[in-house]
Parts: structure tokens; C-alpha cells; sequence
């Protein structure tokens, strides 16, 4: 029987239980993606004779004899279909990931539809556009400006990838060339998931996994070689503890990975840890940090001596630190606020989830394609795990769907790489979405008392922290975020004395792990939600107390420590930030009201980020000028929707004073580019970028000065033009250069690293008018204002991106996602239907104003912006909503039947 | 998603054609549940789609739904003028928290099988007092009401490879007037709590809550009730600990939202009849 997919016959004839989603990959159609496998997410969707389904959805048969357009048929010929050119006018993707099925959506409405997008694309999730350039691609609204040689940075580029992303070309993770000569043979790994919270292994029998047929190995804790690291991946590996196996006689948490079974087809794998036979003695397991803290708790890890040395228990960390003293801060205080907050526990749910491709060449070497934000850390780490000799592994991206901080982690890579050094052939491993929930990381769940006191004009007087952070069951960026919680949000305000004391503290659930904010949107939303509280006590305005109190340039930038710190101010715009919120918020914009019993509240907050970690971080640069007059840029850095790449090249076509379209750029490859820490802290703009400006100066230096030797000038006379360079007398085409220097053996190429210190400063402040149904309990986001000190923008509509999708992010974080546990331990929503990432409909159009400033410390006067800008956004959510109901809120999220009986309205009487 | 367990794939052009039912047989209509999760106690699906039963068939008698309609046709139908509460199948198909795109595979059958509290395609029929036409695998088919179908959370009265061939909607019901409350956690999400009241010429009350509870719950009034009258029957009808607890809603939250609409739709109606609230 034959299939017509894109205008091609196949003959193939699927799997009785196949979807159309992996038949038609399997047929080449790489352009189908997963996001789900469930019908929730829709980057699976194609046409079936020209009707949008979700092939994930679809029994494969059913296409026999209907004809199957994917994303890759939908253009004809060279010419992209309408919705593809206003996709790539729009830039309506960052990792792109989601475009295929969005494209092959929006392609399929008709005009009533287009009318009422909340609904028709509603079952289509993105997790970094927060829907608004979504929006504008169906409305035919362009963002993209041109290229110009010379005035690259500052101009709204689109990625240079956007091409294949809006026909389905590029490759992400798992698209590769079934007939590529280096994956014939090719292994698929799955993993058997602890059922047990906390339970040790004492026997597992392979017998019957190994019985089954396609099943070629199966691993267990006795396998593997047995080196404790963390999957966490820091350039310091000293931060994050090592308290991991690759696979462990006990099983901390439900979800942890017991053995891997790898076999010839999926389905054979997933037979394979399905006949496994473990017998487990069930151990006792302790959920809430507070109670794991107690003296009798079981212990998780009873080998624990804590990053300080000494017996800590279940506490992976404690940290500590005063300036001034707040015993006497309090008591000259005229009011003093007191009250918990919390947040929960959220999924980074990136649209592609994690997974890896492992291969070892004719060589003998070993190659990881893989999605990840650290490939070097990674590199590192599977060196140290399996004894590799570094020239001996390779390990690189092509194009990541999303990170958000959840690919900061090793998750896959190992067991990819053990099998394949076990069984010589190449194998595959790719999470499910549950998987996601089960078994990767989350942000931690942080209770944070704050007690906050100030005088009567709301001067504060004294500031005073405690977290418990939940790293679950291990802890890698337990500290780190538990550092950050108790730095940036604290520092944000000037105070002669403030106290933190934070505990990370191992529990029987999924571990934390890095994620956008990195702990310090825990405590921004604490203290800003307290500082309200505070104001509303003392009776001033919340923009006020935040005037009289935020840092200004003139202070030392300190949180609870009085050491020299590295963070300095490279420029100052967060006065500006509030003024612009202020100022909108006042203006009439956003949606009126709604009729009905609907009450109506304002909020703001704000948020201060340093632009990069604490710990060491650095990148390095490669370019050469090529033989027709462009230029080659290597940088280790990793794209995952971020748009470093094209920041990357607008920072070198700046410098270079050429367009960034003469910019072909390589990165995240530990072959291809130089030592780059990772992609995570905000250092994609301030340490990569760096490492680009520096190797563009450098190249641009050694241009000129070959310039001026060959033609026995000075290298004063000359300047680099669009394809030349030239002086008042005289001008060399680039090619012609590089043919001149090429004669004589000399190559115009250029090598730099940058490091991160000094760190610059960054601001957000975030204004929400919201109404709230007092029966419902339905919150309605009427006017969402973000203002954002980034300094310098390299490429304005990838900078309003990014924050649309952070406050998007924050918005899910305070209204609709949260993940719950049952009394076992067991995740209850292990499923996009069930853990709700803001979709169309949930997302606000958010107005994005930026502060004029220029950075003194980073790249071309730019300064880090992925991040900072969701730490602001739920406790606006929560101001605006104490403001419109007179009630404090102080656990997220507000999903309306966890608010609904406090509202003031009518509570219904027991029945 | 790939159902690897799957052997084999039977697509009769007779019921008949399916003679027994082992463990690991599943009818197969859109697949859309089917294919969502893990199935690993399945290894043949029972193609529905070959069997071509007509989608909606409209008479005198009312709206015939094959068990394979799919929810997007049913949403679009074009109804009499005179069928005021067709409006329903719309605003139910609207409810779910599906997509246009699955809406337009999943099937009116396949929702009600599913029988999960949400389903919006029960909460229809039960509202619209429809019946169900069931073929056993043994012996001669059966009629079941729709309120008596689902007996809990993903449960119902089917016997092992019995089928649900039709869904009848009287048309009496098709021409009651109707009101609808529905409430989500989140925007255009799935329902934490669905309730249709429809009133007859007469001015009696039906009212129907789903998704609040396990299994829908039918409160009928000869008369419209005043609101101290249907608290009462509500109260009588739900126990304390009878609203259904999942990620979609507390249960606490659930009754409060019962309570407030089942009074909306009442005063509603109420109002439409000239009645007094």
C-alpha cells in the first residue's frame, strides 16, 4: 500500500499501532515534531486531505490513500506559503520548535478562526513567545528589519535559521538522516522508573527483559561504573554536590531511573523494563523539607557531609549571612511586617524535550548529539564518568527546542554513552514528555519567611530572610539557587541592616534543578510581595516605598554579606523602569473591567539580576575571514531559543562593520568552537557576547594591520567596510585580501575568551491591573506592563521576545502551573493536559518598555536579559491581586480553587 | 503516540465479523484517547471506522448519533429552527478542553466511553435525556439511559467488548429551553464544573452537573424550584464527600461552583418562564 505525503508516494506500510507522527518521520518528514505525543501541544500537527490533525493522534493507516501535507510540502517550490513568510516577517518563534505545528494550524483557519484565536489555537503550545508575535504572524504584522552593512547591532534581525525553522528544515535533537551512515544499527535506550519514593534495590532479575526479542542489553546499578558526580553542570564542579550514580542501588525519588534496557526498536525497550522483575525493600520517605529537617527524618543520603563538612542530616546547605544588625533595625522600626510566602514546584516543559544520540566513529571516538545548554560541562563530565580521554569524545547541538534552565543538567548523555561504549553501536535516547515530569528537574519549591520593618515615612529599617528550599531527592543547584535566593532580591533594596538564613534541604521528590531565575524568583516573589504588605500597613504607595528604598547607583550593591563583591553598576535604569510602568498602567491602556462581579486591583514589582553566576564562567571566540570576503564564527555557546546566534553575529558584523547575513556561525560544538561554559546564568549576551566582540576587535585589528603592511601605510588610514577595506586612497576587497595573504601563507584569523567579572546589573520592574471574579475565583490579567533595563538592545524584537515569553513563563508560574504530588510521592500530572502551561488563551498581550541606557561593563553596551524579567511577574500577580481584594495571597499559584472561598463574595452555605 | 504493544489492526465491514473478545482487544474509534496514553495491555484494535454507520441522522424524533460521530461534526450540525436547545451541542463540543483539530477525529462516542467527569459529550446527553443504544458482544442489543450510563470516574455499564452503537436525543428535549454554567481552572480549559438546565413548556426543571462530581447528577423538578428547593435537592443528591477531586479543582471549589450556577441557571429559567425567582 502507498502513501502520498508531501507530493511523494511511499511505500511503507506502518506499524499496526503507529502513529502517523513517527510514520511520517520515519519517511523522512523530520518536520513533524514532538512535543507530547499526546495531542496536547500540536507541533505534530499535518494535514489530512488539507485538515489540520495532531499525527500523534492518528493511527498511521488512516492515511493509506489520503494525501499528507506536513510542514515540509507546504511551501511550493521556493516559494514559502503565506502563513511560512509571515511566521519568519513576525519572527514568531524563538527555538522553533512549536513552528511546524502552529504553521500547519494558522495555514488551516478560516476567517471566523482567525476571529478567535484563544480558541483555535488552543490545543498549539509555545513555551517561549508568550503567543504575541504568534499573534501578530497571523495578522500579518512584520517585525524584521533589513540587514544593513554598519548598522547590525541595534537592528531587528531575523534569526538566521528562520528559513528552516518555518519549513521544518532545521535540525533539532532527534532529526537525523535514518540512512546516515554513523547511525545504522541504531539502539534505542529506555529506562525503568522507580514506583518508590524511597526504596533500596535487592534484586533485579534481567532474565525475562533479556528474553524478549529485539532486546540486545539491559544495566543495572551493578553495570555502571560506580562514580558519584552531579547532573548539574556548573564550570565549578565543586558547587553542585556528588551525590549521583548513574544508576543507584536506591531510589530516592518516583520517578529515579533503576535500570536501562536497550534494544533494537522502542517498543522493544519499553517490553524490555516492562518484563523486569525488582525486588525492592520499600525504605521510609519524607516529602516536606521542614519535616526532613526534623532529628528522626529518614535520612537520603547518609553519606551527607554537606558542601561545609560535618554531619548536616537531610540539609545539603546552609547559608547565612548579616550586615548591620537587625535586632536594632526592628526595633527603631514604626512598622513591622511579618508573613510566609511560597511558591511551588513548576516544570520548564521546553517544547523538545530531553534526549541524546550517542555514536562512536571508525575511529574509535565517541560522539553525542544532544540537547543540551552545557555541551562542554557534558563533555567534561562523560569524561570523568567513563574515563574518555577528551580528544576522544565529541559532544554537540545542532539546533535545542527550549531550556529555560532544564537542559543546565546531564540527564541523558551518560546512559547513551555507556551503552554505546558497552555495545559498540549507536544508540538513542528520548525522554517522553511524563518522563519530563518524572524523572528530569524542577524549579525548587522554596518557603520563604520574610519580617520586614520600616519607619513611618517607609523608610526600611530592617530586612530579615528565612528560605527552605526543597532540592528533592538530589542536589545539584541546591546551593547555588539557594545562594541566588538570598542575593539579588535582598540586594535590591537599600536597608542599614539585613539577616538571611536559607536551608537546601534533600527530600523524597524530583530534584530542583536550574530555572529561569534561578532561585531568586522564589525570593522577589517573598519580599516583593511583603514589601507591599509593608506599604499597605504603613499606608504609602507601592511605587513610593519602592523609590524610597530600591537601590541607586551611589550604593554598594550587597545583599547579607559585606565581602567586595564583583557586581557593578554598568549602568542604571531601574528609576526609569518604574516611571515607564507607572506611567502605563496609568494610561487607560490594556481592557476595561468586566461586567459582572469582577473586582479590579493594580500591582507592581520589581527585580534586580546580576548579568551572570557567581561561580566562574567563560567563553572563547574563533573567526577567520573566508575566501569570498565573509567571515567564519565559531562560539561554544548554545542556542535554545535564546537568539544568541543571531546577537552573536550582530555583535560581530557591528565591529566588523559588515552585515551579520556575512556571519556564518557555528557553536555549541566541543569539535567546532572554543570552551564554553554553558548557556544558563544569563551569560549568553555578557560572557559569549563578550567572547565575540573581543574576537571581532581582534580580527578586525589583524584585517587592517595586513592592510597596511601590504600596501606600506599606517593602520590608522584604514576601516573595514561592508565586503573591503578601505583607506582615503585606496580600497581591497575583502576576497582579494584573503587572496593576497593566502599567497604568502598568512591567515586573517583572530582567537579570543572573555570571562565574566566584573558582572553588570540588570532591572525589571513588572505592572499587572488584573480583575478577579468573586465567585469563580477567575483572575483576568486586564493590562500587563514590563519595563526592562537591559542596557543596549542588540536586536530589539529578539530583546521584547524574550521578555514577552518570560513574563508568559511568570504568568504560568503564578496562575495555572503547579505540580502535585500524592502521599506516596507519586507526580499526579505528569501530562501537558493536566500541568497547564499558559496557552494562547491564558496569555496576555504584555506592553514591553525598555529603559535608554548603554552598559559600561557588557558587549556594545548591551546587558543580559533572559531571565531577570520573570522574577517581577508573579509577585505583580500577587500586589494586584491583594489590591483588588483586600486579601494577601501567599502561596502559588492562584488557580481559582485555591482563592475562590476568600474573595469576598458569596460563599455558599454547607449543604 | 506509537502503541507498540499493538499486533494487529481488524477492520470488519460487520460487527458481526468480530466473533470474540479476548484481554487485549480495544474498539478503536477517532483513537485520539487511545493513542494519548500508554496502552500496554492492548494488543488489537477493533477499527470502527469500516463499519460506515451515518454520522447524524435528524427526524421527527430527534437527533441519531452514530457512536462514531465526531464531536467537530456534531458541533457544526444544522439544526430545525424549532430545536431551541440545539445551541448545546455546540457549547458542549466547546467545553472540552480538546482541540478544533482532535475535535474534528475524536468521536461523540468515544467521549462518552471515556466516561471521565469532564465529558462534556455525557454532560450533552444526559442534559438532553438521550439514550443509548448498546450492542453486547452476547445477545440482542440494549437501550440504556444516558444519566444511568457512567457510573463513576472512567467508569460505565459496558461489558467486556460491548459497544456503544447510537446516541438518541429526543427531540421533545431538543426543544426545551436551556442554560449552561461551565468553569475552568484555566482559560478555554477542562471543565471543574459543567451544569445544563433545560425547561419544558411546563416550567419544569431539569438540571444536570457534571464534571463536579464523578458520575453526572440529574435533578429533575415538576415545577421550577425555589432556590431554598434546589439547595435542598442539591444537598440530597450530593454528599459531603461526593465532588470529585482531581488537578482540574478541589472539591470544595466544585460545590461552590454547583451551587452558584445550579442558582444561576435556575434564576435564569425561572426568569425566561415568567416565573418568580
Amino acid at each position: 500500500m502507498t502513501y502520498s505525503i508531501d507530493g511523494r508516494t511511499v511505500s511503507a506500510e506502518p506499524r499496526p499501532g503507529q502513529c502517523l507522527r513517527t510514520f511520517l518521520r520515519e519517511s523522512g518528514a523530520l518536520g513533524v515534531k514532538k512535543g507530547c505525543d499526546a495531542g496536547d501541544c500540536g507541533a505534530c500537527t499535518v494535514w489530512l486531505d488539507g485538515r489540520p490533525v495532531h499525527s500523534c493522534l492518528m493511527p498511521a493507516f488512516r492515511a493509506k490513500g489520503r494525501q499528507v501535507t506536513t510542514v515540509q510540502g507546504l511551501a511550493s517550490g521556493h516559494n514559502l506559503h503565506p502563513v511560512q513568510q509571515a511566521f519568519l516577517e513576525a519572527q514568531a518563534f524563538q527555538c522553533g520548535f512549536c513552528a511546524a505545528g502552529m504553521i500547519m494550524t494558522v495555514a488551516a483557519l478560516d476567517e471566523a478562526q482567525r476571529a478567535d484565536l484563544p480558541r483555535a489555537l488552543k490545543g498549539n503550545l509555545c513555551r517561549c513567545t508568550g503567543y504575541r508575535s504568534i499573534a501578530d504572524a497571523v495578522h500579518g504584522i512584520a517585525a524584521i528589519e533589513q540587514d544593513l552593512a554598519g548598522a547590525a547591532c541595534g537592528a531587528s534581525l531575523p534569526n538566521p535559521f528562520s528559513a528552516g525553522i518555518v519549513t521544518g528544515h532545521a535540525r533539532y535533537t532527534m532529526d537525523v538522516d535514518a540512512a546516515d551512515p554513523a547511525l545504522q544499527s541504531l539502539l534505542h535506550l529506555k529506562v525503568l522508573r522507580s514506583p518508590h519514593a524511597h526504596a533500596r534495590i535487592l534484586r533485579i532479575d534481567k532474565a525475562k527483559a533479556l528474553a524478549i526479542p529485539g532486546v540486545v542489553a539491559v544495566f543495572t546499578h551493578e553495570d555502571v561504573p560506580k562514580k558519584l558526580f552531579s547532573s548539574a553542570t556548573h564550570e565549578d564542579h565543586l558547587v553542585d554536590p556528588d551525590d549521583t550514580l548513574i544508576l543507584d542501588e536506591v531510589a530516592r525519588f518516583v520517578g529515579q531511573r533503576i535500570a536501562a534496557v536497550v534494544a533494537d526498536t522502542e517498543g522493544a525497550a519499553e517490553a524490555g523494563c516492562r518484563a523486569l522483575e525488582v525486588e525492592y525493600e520499600i525504605l521510609p520517605a519524607v516529602f516536606d523539607p521542614a519535616l526532613a529537617m526534623a532529628p528522626d527524618a529518614p535520612l537520603l543520603h547518609p553519606g551527607n557531609d554537606g558542601l561545609a563538612g560535618g554531619p548536616r542530616g537531610n540539609v545539603f546547605l546552609a547559608i547565612t549571612g548579616e550586615v548591620g544588625s537587625v535586632a536594632e533595625g526592628f526595633a527603631a522600626a514604626s512598622v513591622v511586617h511579618e508573613q510566609t510566602y511560597s511558591t511551588s514546584r513548576v516544570q520548564h516543559a521546553h517544547l523538545e524535550t530531553h534526549g541524546s544520540i550517542a555514536w562512536r566513529d571508525g575511529d574509535g571516538r565517541i560522539h553525542v548529539r544532544t540537547s543540551t545548554q552545557a555541551p562542554f560541562i557534558t563533555h567534561r563530565k562523560l569524561c570523568y564518568l567513563f574515563g574518555i580521554f577528551p580528544h576522544d569524545l565529541h559532544v554537540f547541538t545542532e539546533r535545542v527546542g527550549g531550556g529555560f534552565g532544564g537542559k543546565q543538567e546531564m540527564l541523558t548523555e551518560d546512559l547513551c554513552v555507556f551503552a554505546t561504549l558497552n555495545l559498540g553501536r549507536p544508540v538513542k535516547w528520548e525522554f517522553t514528555r511524563p518522563e519530563e515530569f518524572l524523572g528530569a528537574t524542577t524549579r525548587h519549591q522554596m518557603t520563604t519567611r520574610v519580617k520586614i520593618g520600616a519607619t513611618a515615612d517607609g523608610t526600611l529599617t530592617a530586612l530579615e530572610v528565612h528560605v527552605v528550599s526543597n532540592t528533592g531527592a538530589y542536589g545539584g543547584h541546591g546551593g547555588e539557587t539557594l545562594a541566588a535566593a538570598l542575593g539579588s532580591p535582598l540586594a535590591a533594596y537599600r536597608c542599614p541592616a539585613k539577616k538571611a538564613e536559607g536551608h537546601a534541604v534533600y527530600t523524597n521528590v524530583i530534584p530542583g534543578g536550574g530555572f529561569r531565575g534561578y532561585g531568586a524568583s522564589q525570593t522577589s516573589f517573598a519580599i516583593e510581595c511583603a514589601l507591599d504588605d509593608l506599604a499597605a500597613k504603613l499606608g504609602i504607595d507601592p511605587f513610593a516605598i519602592r523609590r524610597r528604598n530600591m537601590i541607586r547607583p551611589d550604593d554598594v550593591i550587597q545583599s547579607v554579606w559585606a565581602e567586595p563583591s564583583d557586581v557593578a553598576f554598568g549602568s542604571y535604569g531601574l528609576d526609569q523602569c518604574l516611571d515607564l510602568v507607572e506611567a502605563e498602567l496609568a494610561g487607560g491602556g490594556g481592557e476595561a473591567r468586566p461586567e459582572g462581579d469582577w473586582a479590579e486591583g493594580t500591582g507592581v514589582a520589581l527585580a534586580v539580576l546580576e548579568a551572570g553566576p557567581p561561580t566562574e564562567h567563560r567563553s572563547g571566540g574563533e573567526m577567520r575571514l573566508l575566501a569570498d570576503g565573509t567571515y567564519h564564527l565559531a562560539v561554544g555557546s548554545t542556542e535554545m531559543g535564546n537568539g544568541s546566534v543571531t546577537a552573536h553575529r550582530q555583535i560581530a558584523a557591528a565591529v566588523l562593520g559588515t552585515r551579520a547575513d556575512a556571519i556564518a556561525i557555528i557553536n555549541a560544538d566541543t569539535d567546532r568552537a572554543p570552551y564554553d561554559t554553558g548557556t544558563f546564568a544569563s551569560t549568553g549576551t555578557v560572557v559569549a557576547g563578550q567572547a565575540v566582540e573581543l574576537t571581532a576587535r581582534a580580527l578586525a585589528a589583524e584585517i587592517i594591520s595586513y592592510a597596511a603592511r601590504r600596501t606600506n601605510t599606517s593602520p590608522e588610514d584604514w576601516r573595514l567596510s561592508a565586503d573591503a577595506v578601505e583607506s582615503s586612497t585606496a580600497r581591497i576587497p575583502l576576497a582579494e585580501l584573503y587572496r593576497l595573504a593566502g599567497a604568502e601563507g598568512h591567515r586573517l584569523e583572530a582567537k579570543r575568551k572573555a570571562y565574566l567579572s566584573p558582572r553588570t546589573i540588570g532591572f525589571n520592574v513588572q505592572g499587572v491591573r488584573l480583575a478577579v471574579h468573586r465567585v469563580t475565583g477567575e483572575i483576568r490579567i486586564l493590562h500587563s506592563v514590563h519595563a526592562a533595563d537591559i542596557g543596549r538592545l542588540i536586536n530589539p524584537l529578539q530583546c521584547r521576545g524574550q521578555i514577552e515569553g518570560a513574563v508568559a513563563m511568570g504568568l504560568g508560574w503564578a496562575l495555572t502551573e503547579h505540580m502535585v504530588h500524592d502521599a506516596q510521592g507519586n507526580v499526579v500530572n505528569a501530562a501537558l493536559r493536566n500541568y497547564h502551561i499558559p496557552a494562547f488563551a491564558d496569555t496576555p498581550r504584555t506592553t514591553v518598555l525598555f529603559a535608554d541606557t548603554h552598559d559600561t561593563i557588557g558587549p556594545l553596551g548591551a546587558k543580559a536579559q533572559g531571565e531577570c524579567a520573570i522574577n517581577a511577574v508573579a509577585p505583580a500577580v500577587a500586589n494586584a491581586l491583594a489590591h483588588a481584594t483586600g486579601v494577601r495571597f501567599a502561596h502559588l499559584p492562584f488557580t481559582p480553587d485555591r482563592i475562590f472561598d476568600r474573595l469576598g463574595g458569596p460563599v455558599s452555605r454547607p449543604l | 503516540m506509537d502503541l507498540n504493544t499493538v499486533r494487529q489492526v481488524k477492520s470488519p465491514s460487520s460487527v458481526d465479523d468480530i466473533a470474540d473478545w479476548p484481554a487485549g482487544h480495544a474498539w478503536l474509534s477517532g483513537g485520539t484517547w487511545l493513542m494519548s496514553e500508554p496502552q500496554p495491555g492492548i494488543d488489537t484494535l477493533v477499527d470502527l471506522f469500516g463499519l460506515d454507520w451515518p454520522a447524524l441522522v435528524a427526524s421527527e424524533e430527534g437527533l441519531e448519533i452514530a457512536a462514531t460521530a465526531t464531536i467537530g461534526a456534531l458541533a457544526d450540525f444544522s439544526a430545525p429552527p424549532d430545536w431551541t436547545a440545539a445551541p448545546l451541542l455546540r457549547a458542549c463540543a466547546h467545553a472540552l478542553l480538546m482541540s478544533f483539530k482532535v475535535a474534528d477525529v475524536a468521536t461523540v462516542g468515544g467521549n462518552i466511553c471515556m466516561s471521565l467527569p469532564a465529558g462534556a459529550m455525557v454532560s450533552l446527553t444526559v442534559a438532553l435525556e438521550a439514550t443509548y443504544v448498546l450492542w453486547p458482544r452476547a445477545g440482542a442489543p440494549r437501550t440504556v439511559g444516558a444519566a444511568e450510563f457512567v457510573t463513576g470516574n472512567h467508569a460505565n455499564v459496558l461489558g467486556s467488548g460491548e459497544l456503544l452503537r447510537a446516541i438518541h436525543i429526543p427531540a421533545a428535549a431538543l426543544k426545551r429551553r436551556f442554560a449552561l454554567r461551565r468553569a475552568s481552572l484555566t482559560k478555554l480549559g477542562r471543565s471543574a464544573a459543567l451544569l445544563i438546565g433545560t425547561c419544558g413548556p411546563q416550567g419544569d426543571l431539569v438540571l444536570t452537573i457534571t464534571a463536579a462530581t464523578p458520575r453526572p447528577v440529574q435533578l429533575r423538578f415538576a415545577a421550577m424550584p425555589g432556590a431554598e428547593e434546589l439547595q435542598a435537592a442539591l444537598a440530597a443528591a450530593i454528599p459531603a464527600d461526593g465532588w470529585f477531586d482531581d488537578v482540574n479543582g478541589t472539591p470544595a471549589y466544585k460545590r461552590h461552583l454547583t451551587v452558584h450556577f445550579a442558582e444561576e441557571i435556575r434564576a435564569e429559567l425561572a426568569a425566561e418562564s415568567g416565573g418568580t425567582a
